[in-house]
């Protein structure tokens, strides 16, 4: 009886033991994913709301840019709550976007100050996602900032989408699996300005260069410089300075002397607002005549905001900008409006570019049915997509960077209004701004990491 | 660019580059007596200040800083502007603002708008001069007694107090000021020189010629006023000259204005230069205690100097060919001129023994 029993009981409990071992393991192998999407990713939100981290400098030479990068975060978060006329939500083509927050949740944001510095950035972003929980952190204006905080939001799985940031190493030899960029970069820049420059100037020039010395600005440095020797021009000089410096004239005073006949400030924001202004103003380089030719001064990334700043000094100056709000399209007259009337003044470019990235998270979460960081990485990973005022539009899965027509403006001489500072000289096609995206090197890593949750 | 393959400006090819680098020399030294003018004003107050009496003043900065928003503020008093619709936009209810002293007054109107920034030592000097009693009497008195660390610290944080309060009111970012129509744009002093291709910014000359004439004013009223007679008395032995029954605090407090007025103008005239933000009187305040110690502590005519030389040296140090030798160098001159100063002459240049050296 007793050996009958433990015959029987022993082959039961083999069963039940397999059974039960089956049991808890098959769930669980076929949840796991879902287990992980639910559970086990950064700042995963519970609630009825979702939290994301507006990330721009509100203080520093790009502190104007800022400014407006926010104000576009804010309209943007409105239209994805279906307040206000709803902007681009209705024109972005395909769209997952439903006008009811993300995923039936409200979006709320906070903010932080990069205040233009890496570690003052980093810190506010690793406040927004440790302290206020953001499940994205956006914004930017400065490319020593955006590889820094990218890369922190890689190491805590959080998506970074970058606001303005147009160093080639952003999508290039820092590129992150977590990171995107919607803005274009210093070599589309040179791909775009430099025949215009060639058709304009002439191919017989001497540049000189006065570069902010981080990661931005040497590479728009290379990227002009080889554009512009590309057309048979030397470049003289190039002398680098640091961010922030405020007063210029040391850089400048050598200039005139040096034989160059073209200056190309690689200066961005305040920094461009002021040396633009010494230059045109102070030194009145545009009124100079060097090696029999027409002094000229060339400032490769451009915005309006700048040209707001620099006001008189911007006429005639020739550069590339990623969107402008006269573009002739009607998702960039909606955006226009839309922003217009809510802050008085159309939107700039960086204003553009944040307010799109913004959607497009959106959009990819959606798309995704969740807010899992790695299905929305394959969400945005070679999503071809339009009607957010840049025409037709791809974000490129091997670097994370889109590629659309890069347009070449220059300061409007005689302005029609108050906002009418640029004119749009040429739109350049996508395809010719387009590159191999090993030229840049870098990796992106992984999809899975362990995160804040870990 | 290979060595000696230098290029060339529109000048004939048969002057040499020698002609070249005697241009670029001399406007780097242009370029330094501009800088070094706020250098030499700042610097001056500071001594002025530490040599009546007795004060480590880190909130000087910020006086040069306020005085820049002197002019930002009445520039803002004249182009109060009425608001109206800009028909020209179309797309959105957009408005511009016109000045009523253009709408009242037309192009007279527009002329004193123009003229801002120099109209603008009007208010400055007396807001100024209002400033600096209420800093010395309102707190910095109370330290007189106090050690060197104690007056840093209350100083210091005096600066972190004003300009959080004028980012309050005017924001963090840059204010761009022109300059008057008139004195925009560059001249050509290469005539005065004998020389061909030089010019250089008009109001930057503008700018070293009225620092030239605040350091000879307050010169002027320190050697040759009964009142400077008494102040250089008490700079030089401040307890004799308490005991001759002069109240020589009283004294000591104007002079505290005086300083802060010299600090305000010096921010006033450099608007046009460079756009001022909240952080203006930081930037220089550094620069100015290498000033101060190099020219050495107490010493007017040592902070004048010190603060031109400083200027231009800084200038120079930023020249491409300086720069190809010692990569960097125009960052870190004017302290590796301080050390070198300070190990060769620890009084700096025209320092007097016995101060700071309790």
């Amino acid at each position: 009886m007793a050996i009958d029993t433990s015959a029987w009981s022993r082959r039961r409990l083999l069963k039940t033991g397999a059974a039960l071992g089956a049991g808890l393991a098959t769930p669980h192998f076929f949840v796991r994913n879902a287990w992980s999407q639910d559970q086990a990713f950064c700042n995963n939100p519970t609630g009825g709301n979702v939290v994301l981290g507006f990330n721009v400098p509100q203080s520093g030479p790009y502190a104007d840019e800022g400014a407006d990068e926010l104000r576009a975060f804010q309209l943007a978060v409105q239209h994805l709550n279906g307040e206000g006329d709803g902007g681009l939500v209705k024109t972005l083509q395909p769209s997952s976007l439903k006008g009811n927050g993300i995923l039936g949740k409200k979006v709320t944001f906070v903010t932080g100050d990069t205040q233009t510095k890496s570690d003052a950035a980093r810190a506010s972003a690793k406040r927004m996602i440790e302290a206020d929980k953001a499940i994205m952190i956006s914004g930017g204006s400065s490319s020593g900032v955006a590889v820094a905080v990218q890369s922190l939001c890689q190491d805590m799985g959080v998506m970074f989408m970058a606001g303005l940031t147009h160093s080639n190493d952003t999508t290039g030899k820092d590129k992150r699996r977590y990171g995107f960029r919607h803005f274009f970069n210093a070599y589309m820049s040179g791909q775009a300005l430099g025949p215009v420059l060639g058709e304009e100037y002439g191919k017989d020039r001497k540049a000189y260069h006065l570069t902010a010395d981080y990661t931005w600005g040497w590479t728009q440095e290379e990227s002009i410089k080889n554009a512009t020797e590309a057309l048979g021009w030397e470049t003289v000089q190039a002398v680098r300075t640091p961010l922030g410096a405020g007063d210029f004239s040391q850089y400048l005073t050598p200039v005139l002397n040096s034989g160059a006949d073209v200056l190309i400030l690689n200066h961005y924001g305040g920094d461009m607002v002021n040396s633009l202004r010494q230059a045109v103003t102070q030194f009145d380089m545009k009124n100079k005549q060097v090696n029999g030719k027409q002094f000229e001064i060339v400032v490769p990334l451009f915005s309006e905001l700048m040209a707001q700043g620099a006001g008189e000094a911007v006429k005639g100056i020739l550069g590339t900008a990623n969107w402008d709000w006269k573009l002739d399209n009607e998702p960039s007259k909606i955006l226009a409006k839309s922003f217009g009337e809510a802050y008085g003044s159309p939107p700039s470019q960086a204003a553009q570019t944040c307010y799109v990235q913004t959607l497009l998270y959106a959009n990819a979460a959606e798309k995704a049915g969740t807010f899992y960081p790695p299905e929305l990485i394959k969400a945005l990973e070679d999503f071809e997509f339009d009607g957010m005022g840049n025409g037709p539009t791809l974000y490129r899965g091997s670097d994370h960077q889109c590629f659309k027509d890069v347009l070449v403006v220059r300061g409007k001489e005689n302005p029609t209004n108050q906002f009418d500072l640029m004119e749009i000289v040429k739109i350049v096609p996508r395809d010719q701004v387009t590159y191999d995206a090993s030229i840049f090197g870098g990796d992106l890593g992984p999809y899975e990491v362990k995160g804040c949750a870990a | 660019m290979r060595r000696g393959d230098r290029p060339r400006t529109t000048r004939s090819p048969a002057e040499g580059s020698l002609v070249g680098s005697m241009d670029a020399i001399i406007l780097q030294i242009l370029n330094g007596l501009d800088k070094g003018g706020a250098y030499a004003l700042i610097a001056l107050g500071l001594t002025l200040i530490f040599g009546t009496l007795g004060v480590v003043n880190f909130a000087h900065g910020a006086l040069f800083m306020l005085g820049a928003f002197c002019a930002v503020a009445f520039s803002r008093l004249l182009t109060i502007s009425e608001r109206v619709r800009d028909e020209s936009v179309t797309f959105f209810e957009a408005y511009k603002e016109i000045p009523y002293l253009t709408l009242w007054y037309g192009d007279t109107g527009q002329a004193i708008v123009d003229w801002a920034v120099p109209l603008s030592i009007l208010l400055a000097i007396p807001v100024m001069l209002l400033i600096g009693f209420a800093m010395e009497r309102g707190l910095i008195r109370f330290f007189y007694k106090r050690s060197h660390a104690e007056q840093i610290l209350v100083t210091f944080g005096l600066a972190i107090v004003l300009q959080e309060i004028v980012k309050y009111f005017f924001g963090a970012n840059p204010i761009p000021m022109t300059a008057p129509p008139a004195l925009a744009g560059s001249a050509d002093i290469g005539a005065l020189f004998g020389m061909s291709n030089i010019s250089y910014p008009m109001w930057r000359i503008v700018y070293f010629l009225f620092s030239l004439a605040v350091i000879a004013l307050v010169f002027a009223f320190l050697q040759l006023t009964t009142f400077g007679m008494v102040v250089r008395a008490g700079m030089a032995d401040r307890e004799t000259v308490g005991l001759l029954g002069i109240n020589i605090g009283r004294k000591f407090t104007i002079v505290f204005g005086i300083a802060a007025v010299v600090a305000g103008l010096a921010g006033v005239m450099y608007t046009p230069i460079l756009a001022p933000n909240y952080h203006l009187g930081m930037d220089f305040l550094v620069l100015s205690f290498v000033v101060v110690v190099v020219g050495g502590m107490g010493s007017l005519g040592g902070a004048v100097i010190a603060g031109f030389l400083l200027g231009i040296l800084q200038s120079l140090a930023s020249m491409t060919e300086i720069k190809a030798i010692v990569p960097g160098i125009d960052q870190i001159i004017i302290y590796l001129v301080a050390v070198v100063v300070l190990l060769v002459r620890p009084r700096g240049l025209m320092g007097r023994r016995g101060v700071m050296e309790a």
